[in-house]
């Protein structure tokens, strides 16, 4: 079986204005979302308490709205997690509030009116910790990006580094754009996730740079457009069924991981879908733009040959 | 060309084989048990205790599968949980208060496997259910607490040498001493020099007064800090203790924080009360009216105790002072007579109770009681020699000067040097964590199952290569996280589905390459041989790049995070070695001998 049997290069880098437009749009349309609605942050960053209740049979969400105003919590949000026997209350941070015996305040009251309920979970979150948090992931988001610039310029030019950190930031903030727009909850496992695509992703551009390289050395005469198109086109098949098979595993986490993981295997998948289109349309004009040429390669081998010359 | 030497299938299948061992203790999985171990390092569980555990038991007609002796505490498998908690209670019950019963699971693989040390994976708390606590110790409350100390050290200290002084007082982070005139007050001040090394002194005149300002010096403050988290430490471990949980964490976690993990706890109620209660030692008079002896009638509005020799006291009901009085208990030895001391220091309130109680009560003793899992032991009863002011108390009598440490290592330990605050907590019900490994195996085997349908359709022999190499990931993965004991949390499961799907990468890279290479014309001996070889750099580069990856995710992340980070690093690593060699292991030994290939089955 095979899927792709392209006998002539695609010419993707002709196509590369229309592309780079494409993805500049989104991105734009991602950084309005941002801006405008802003990421729904989950309790790990704003502080607060999350508590997940299991019921015997279907919950009253009413009744328990009602009785957790009566423990003098109007503002407690109640609503079905999952199935209609599991209730989740989130209950923002507060100055001056109990703290960490809200959770059991709350376990008592709702006890009193059915006796049925078991506490599944709980997260109390200090306000403290959550700005910790933050910090921690701002410094790891610039330590990742640091290292694979370092990484890929280490390894093939600055040029490369750059560009694949470009596009790969630009998935970063598309995946955030779609968190903003929809107004998923952004906790840490996202967070980990986001950072996870950040990783794999340049997987992508990395494997299309080699190719390049290596066409540089056996393309003696070929123009770098055509070059870049080659690389890209013979890695294609590899492209679609590597993120395929990714996506599989993802997509198994997504239906069936339960609530929990659930949004980590969304943002890994959108991670993953705009890689894709990141690392050869958006990673590649960016190369030609900054002025790859052979001669970022093959140096040595010219001194050498003017060396030999008398 | 396609042949590797004998070293590296032997080298492949060693690994192999370590992996499946390692492996194999959660295939066989765990089994829910009872863990006693002794409350005070003094005592030792020993051979004795175990047969002891043994015949509890039996008496109790509850079957154990296994009784033994492991880490100074001897733990009895059961094969039900419910003759675990009967177990527990009977055992709680005729052990008595020496020593702490808790549940815990113990791996149900053979002797042969644990000899090896090949324990299951260690699971985090959201998937065995349990509580975690972060805890803020206030370091600004550690320091007004020293000087507040100090603000009677200095009066006391001030009026012994008959210095005149008008006052000392507390202002914000630093003490005011005030004099009358500039005499006094360089008398004072060469005094406290001589006796206070912690503090700087700054002289300044306010008015008619002549002012000295005490500050801590900052290597002090951060010594005070330092010592204050290290005795909250110790306190927090010796309440857990009384809690009765199998493995409890408690670590310090940066400058000011304290992590405290509770594997099990259900009752998070109790948790928090156990783990926030601020007095476990009470000082009381002792009633030397009455006569104790075991059994004997409590006379009205007393309590009976044991001392450490397991001497009976009567003691009065009234608590004199309670152990967040105490500042702290250092072991000492009398200028007089060389004995060994113990000497505390009280703070201001609670030196002013202890003048009033030892002015009236002189030639009486005193008890100092320690509570643990809610029953008091006395551990000094000292006669009140004279009145004693200014918060400085002496113990001495009888006392070695190894039981002058233990004593005022447990004076200490009853008391938290700084206020704590639950800042963080995450509780996990048993039942949550249950589902959340069905939930998380589920989605990994859906996924896997779904990957290697899709690898074998598409490239035929070399697909079901791939899978090979991929179950070897995965099996060498495993191994791995349970040698280590990493802990394997639901980001941690997520982290191993993901490094799977990612892992197959590889080889998708090699078996494209390898069709390639056919396409061009190249026979199949050096298509495979090609394959391997130019892709392995593009792997290597794709690979260390996610890996960066995970480092900082390792390195900033916390709690079940880093479970992803660990698991996702491991990962690459094991897909490194099993996409690369052990694939092309089998391909050399499927393919490698052929001297003449016509054709490989890649589709």
């Amino acid at each position: 079986m095979e899927f792709f049997r392209i006998k002539h290069d695609i010419p993707f880098m002709s196509y590369g204005r229309y592309t780079t437009s494409i993805s500049l749009v989104t991105f734009l349309f991602a950084v309005f979302f941002l801006a405008t609605k802003g990421l729904n942050f989950g309790v790990d960053f704003t502080g607060g308490t999350v508590m997940e209740m299991h019921y015997a049979q279907s919950a009253d969400l009413p009744k328990v709205r009602a009785q957790l105003a009566e423990t003098g919590l109007p503002d407690a949000m109640v609503q079905n997690f999952g199935s209609s026997y599991d209730v989740l209350i989130q209950v923002p941070a507060k100055q001056n509030a109990s703290g960490s015996k809200l959770s059991d305040q709350v376990l008592a009251s709702l006890r009193k009116q059915d006796n049925s309920v078991e506490m599944r979970r709980v997260e109390f979150v200090g306000p403290q910790v959550g700005k910790d948090l933050i910090n921690n992931g701002e410094l790891a988001l610039l330590l990742v990006s640091m290292g694979i610039v370092g990484y890929l310029w280490l390894r093939f030019e600055w040029k490369f580094g750059l560009a694949a950190i470009i596009a790969n930031l630009h998935d970063v903030v598309i995946i955030l754009g779609f968190f903003a727009f929809f107004q998923w909850e952004f906790s840490l496992s996202v967070l980990a996730a986001v950072l996870a695509v950040l990783g794999y992703s340049v997987n992508e551009s990395v494997v299309v740079f080699d190719r390049i390289r290596e066409n540089f050395r056996t393309m003696r005469k070929a123009e770098v457009s055509h070059i870049i198109d080659n690389a890209i086109t013979r890695t294609m098949s590899r492209t679609i069924i590597t993120h395929g098979c990714t996506q599989m595993m993802v997509g198994a986490m997504l239906f069936l991981g339960g609530e929990t993981l659930h949004y980590f295997a969304m943002a890994l998948t959108i991670g993953i879908l705009f890689s894709i289109y990141s690392s050869v349309l958006v990673a590649s004009p960016l190369l030609m733009m900054f002025g790859v040429s052979r001669e970022d390669f093959i140096k040595p081998e010219k001194t050498e040959t003017q060396e030999i010359l008398p | 060309m396609n042949q590797y030497p004998l070293w590296k299938y032997l080298l492949i299948l060693a690994s192999l084989l370590a992996g499946l061992i390692y492996t194999l203790p959660n295939l066989y999985g765990e089994s829910p048990a009872v863990q006693v171990s002794p409350l005070r390092t003094s005592l030792k569980a020993d051979a004795a205790l175990q047969d002891r555990v043994g015949s509890i038991l039996k008496a109790a007609n509850l079957d154990p599968e296994l009784v033994m002796l492991e880490d100074n505490s001897v733990k009895a498998r059961f094969a039900i949980t419910d003759s675990q908690l009967k177990a527990k209670d009977v055992l709680a019950a005729q052990l008595g208060e020496d020593y702490v019963v808790a549940l815990n699971l113990l791996p149900r693989s053979p002797r042969w496997l644990t000899d090896l040390h090949a324990l299951p994976m260690y699971l985090g708390l959201d998937l065995r259910g349990g509580v975690h606590f972060l805890l803020q110790v206030d370091m600004k409350a550690a320091l007004t607490k020293s000087l507040d100390s100090a603000t009677e050290d200095i009066r006391s200290s001030l009026r012994e040498k008959d210095i005149p002084y008008t006052g000392v007082d507390r202002e914000g982070d630093a003490l005011v001493v005030k004099f009358r005139d500039a005499d006094a007050r360089s008398k004072g001040e060469a005094e406290i020099k001589q006796r206070y090394t912690d503090y700087a002194l700054d002289d300044s005149v306010q008015g008619k007064e002549f002012h000295l300002l005490v500050t801590l010096r900052p290597e002090a403050a951060k010594r005070i800090q330092e010592s204050a988290v290290q005795q909250n430490l110790l306190t927090l471990r010796n309440r857990v203790n009384e809690l009765g949980v199998a493995e409890p964490v408690i670590q310090q976690e940066g400058a000011d924080r304290v992590v405290v993990q509770l594997p099990g706890v259900q009752d998070t109620a109790r948790a928090k009360e156990i783990l926030g209660r601020t007095a476990t030692l009470e000082v009381r008079m002792v009633d030397e009216e009455h006569q104790a002896a075991p059994g004997a009638t409590v006379p009205f509005g007393d309590d009976m105790f044991k001392d450490k020799d397991g001497k009976m006291l009567f003691v009065k009901k009234r608590v004199i002072l309670t152990g967040d009085r105490i500042n702290d208990a250092q072991p000492g030895f009398d200028n007089r007579t060389n004995e060994p001391t113990v000497n505390i220091s009280l703070d201001g309130v609670g030196a002013r109770l202890f003048k009033d109680a030892t002015r009236v009560n002189v030639g009486k003793r005193m008890a100092i009681i320690l509570f643990e899992k809610g029953k008091g032991e006395i551990v000094t009863a000292p006669v009140i020699r004279e009145e004693i002011g200014g918060g400085r108390v002496q113990i001495s009598g009888s006392m070695s000067s190894a039981e002058a440490q233990d004593t005022s290592l447990l004076l200490r330990a009853g008391a938290l040097a700084a206020p704590m605050e639950i800042i963080e907590e995450r509780t996990v019900g048993p039942s949550l964590g249950a589902d959340n490994i069905t939930r998380g195996f589920n989605s990994t085997k859906i996924g896997f199952i779904m990957v290697a349908a899709f690898m074998m359709a598409y490239y035929l022999m070399f697909g079901v290569i791939s899978v090979l190499a991929l179950a070897a990931n995965l099996l060498l993965l495993i191994a791995l996280l349970s040698m280590l004991q990493a802990t394997l949390t639901l980001p941690g499961m997520a982290g191993i589905a993901l490094t799977l799907g990612m892992a197959i990468d590889a080889n998708v890279l090699i078996n494209e390459r390898v069709r390639e290479e056919l396409r061009n014309g190249v026979t199949p001996q050096a298509a495979i041989h090609a394959g391997y070889d130019r892709a392995f750099a593009t792997i290597l580069d794709s690979n260390v790049t996610t890996f960066i990856a995970g480092i900082a995710l390792f390195m900033f992340g916390s709690g079940s995070i880093k479970g992803f980070a660990v698991v996702l690093c491991l990962g690459i690593m094991t897909s490194m070695f099993s996409a690369v060699l052990i694939s092309r292991a089998i391909v050399n030994l499927m393919y490698g001998r052929k001297a003449r290939l016509a054709k490989v089955a890649i589709g």
